[in-house]
């Protein structure tokens, strides 16, 4: 039963990264292409942790893994907020 | 001996070949110093695939120590191809 | 995990392995190039991963991958801004004629000799099977070697002499990275949302570098990849625009870079003073030993890249009367040596200065 839902959790996971690679192939502009990427991404990775803390034995190395996708959390926001800042830059100068 | 000795040795060996490839016909200093560090990754890859016993057995230790004094070494080595880099770049461009 | 999943992930991960490489070799872009060589860190680390080295996987991840590429992407911004007076506009010029294809065929033909003969050479070892003698003998002595890690043990007992001679040639780098010039031009100060993620990062690096040095004695980790996160934590910090990163100056600093080498031929010599071959470790002081040794050598490292990074010698930083440190501009002269270097770098700082006013007002 266990094994069934952290099977089910960690696929919904990598649909949610392979939504957001679509997204990153598809999506037409710089700024679309990374709000798809970090939103898809965090959650996939969100459920993969989820999905992954149902199989380990401890409750310490749960508490590593969720500090590990907080962390991942908000370093790809500050890196997506950085990257559309300097992109927003470059448009603006002529 | 495994199939993972074979997959990831003969990677290894490719990615060698790209690395080498690359090293010499680049013309840019920067593409060719990634290229070298590719050539490094690839021969990483080969020790570690030799290290490797199987899932049941602890891999040995000697290549791991050796590969991890390579990463080391290999990005220092980097470091001092890149000044040497900037400093001609600077000494071209007072020409 | 059976074997047919084993063996399609491993198909996979190789794929994309040699996929990110070759992309990362043949793009155009420079940046690219790096951004991609990066990703390809990062898949062998999981290729590290799958091969049960997770002490490579760490320092892959860490120094090949994150700082490696850091190193990359900084010394290409420097082509990428244009030299603001002498109108040669990219600094990486080709001053060769681009080579004819029989070269290029010669060229690719002897690299796929290379690569035909080390998989002969593999193809001949795994024929004679597994050369397990230094595995055993390992296995054998560990016990007595102070940690219960087997690569910390062969890293920092068994070869200590390699890493010796490893922090000897991190030494020689950096001493070559000084002598070569001062120190790259900073960035700009980060805005708000960079600030707080910095803020709160740089203290979780230097907690975990800690961890990783400590548990390196019983779990993967150890002296490099502590002294790769204490970097990153310096790196982070020169990133943001902050003009005090954390490294000391002038004689501390010195004292610093030569920590890892200085440390182990302490010990060392202070054993053959004891009466014991040079790094031979008594078998009750090993464990004390080689966390000292380990300590030294992770201060040394974090120095030498975060040096590295800097690309040269790093400014002497004045401070005020509140302990405070001036901005350093974003866009500095280069560091050209000539006569005709002088005048061109005060114009090139006056308009460097200006584009940096320009770009605070349109923040």
């Amino acid at each position: 039963m266990i094994d069934g839902l952290s099977f089910l959790l960690i696929g919904a996971g990598g649909f949610f990264y392979l939504a957001g690679s679509i997204g990153l192939l598809r999506l037409p502009d710089l700024y679309s292409r990374l709000h798809a990427l970090t939103k898809a991404d965090n959650l996939g990775l969100g459920l993969l942790v989820t999905g992954s803390a149902l199989q380990l034995p401890e409750p310490l190395i749960v508490f590593k893994l969720l500090l590990i996708w907080l962390a991942v959390l908000a370093a790809s926001a500050a890196s997506a907020h950085l990257i559309a800042r300097h992109a927003r830059r470059q448009e603006a100068r002529p | 001996m495994l199939t993972a000795h074979w997959l990831y040795g003969l990677t290894g060996c490719l990615i060698v070949a790209l690395g080498l490839r690359a090293a010499l016909l680049q013309t840019s200093l920067l593409r060719r110093v990634v290229a070298v560090n590719v050539m490094g990754t690839g021969v990483f890859l080969v020790l570690i695939a030799v290290a490797y016993r199987g899932p049941e057995m602890p891999p040995d230790p000697v290549p791991h120590a050796l590969v991890l004094t390579g990463i080391v070494v290999a990005v220092s080595a980097t470091a001092l191809a890149l000044a040497l880099a900037r400093r001609l770049n600077a000494e071209h461009a007072d020409e | 995990m059976s074997a047919t999943s084993l063996l399609v992930f491993d198909g996979l991960l190789l794929v994309s392995m040699v996929s990110l490489a070759w992309a990362a070799l043949a793009s155009t872009d420079e940046r690219r190039s790096v951004i991609l060589f990066m990703a390809f860190g990062l898949v062998v680390a999981l290729a590290w991963a799958r091969l049960l080295a997770p002490d490579v996987a760490l320092a892959e991840a860490a120094i090949g991958a994150g700082l490696a590429g850091a190193l990359l992407l900084t010394a290409g911004r420097e082509q990428r801004q244009p030299t603001p007076v002498h109108g040669a506009a990219g600094v990486h010029k080709r001053h060769d004629a681009p080579l004819g294809s029989a070269l290029r065929w010669a060229v690719t033909s002897m690299s796929a000799a290379l690569g035909g003969t080390l998989a002969w050479a593999l193809a001949h070892a795994f024929s004679r099977g597994p050369q397990d003698g230094l595995a055993q003998a390992v296995s054998a002595n560990l016990p007595d070697s102070g940690v219960s890690n087997p690569v910390t043990a062969v890293l920092l007992n068994f070869r200590a002499y390699d890493t010796l001679l490893e922090l000897a040639v991190l030494l020689a780098a950096v001493l070559g990275i000084l002598a070569l010039g001062r120190e790259r031009p900073g960035y700009a100060a980060s805005g708000p949302v960079f600030d707080g993620l910095v803020r709160w990062l740089v203290p979780v690096l230097i907690l975990t570098a800690g961890y990783l040095l400590w548990v390196g004695a019983h779990a993967p980790g150890g002296a490099f990849q502590a002294g790769a996160t204490l970097a990153a934590a310096g790196v982070v910090l020169r990133l943001a625009g902050r003009r005090c990163i954390g490294l000391p100056q002038g004689t501390t600093l010195r004292i610093l870079m030569s920590a890892g080498v200085g440390m182990f031929l302490l010990i060392g010599l202070a054993l053959l003073g004891f009466g014991r071959p040079f790094l031979g470790y008594p078998a009750a002081w090993a464990g004390v030993l080689i966390l000292v040794i380990e300590s030294a050598a992770m201060v040394a490292i974090a120095v030498t890249l975060v040096l590295a990074f800097l690309g040269g010698r790093p400014q002497p930083i004045r401070v005020d009367a509140l302990g405070r440190a001036p901005a350093l501009p974003p866009v500095a002269a280069p560091s050209g040596r000539t006569r005709e270097a002088m005048p061109r770098a005060e114009s090139a700082t006056a308009e460097a200065l200006e584009r940096c006013n320009e770009e605070k007002v349109r923040c």
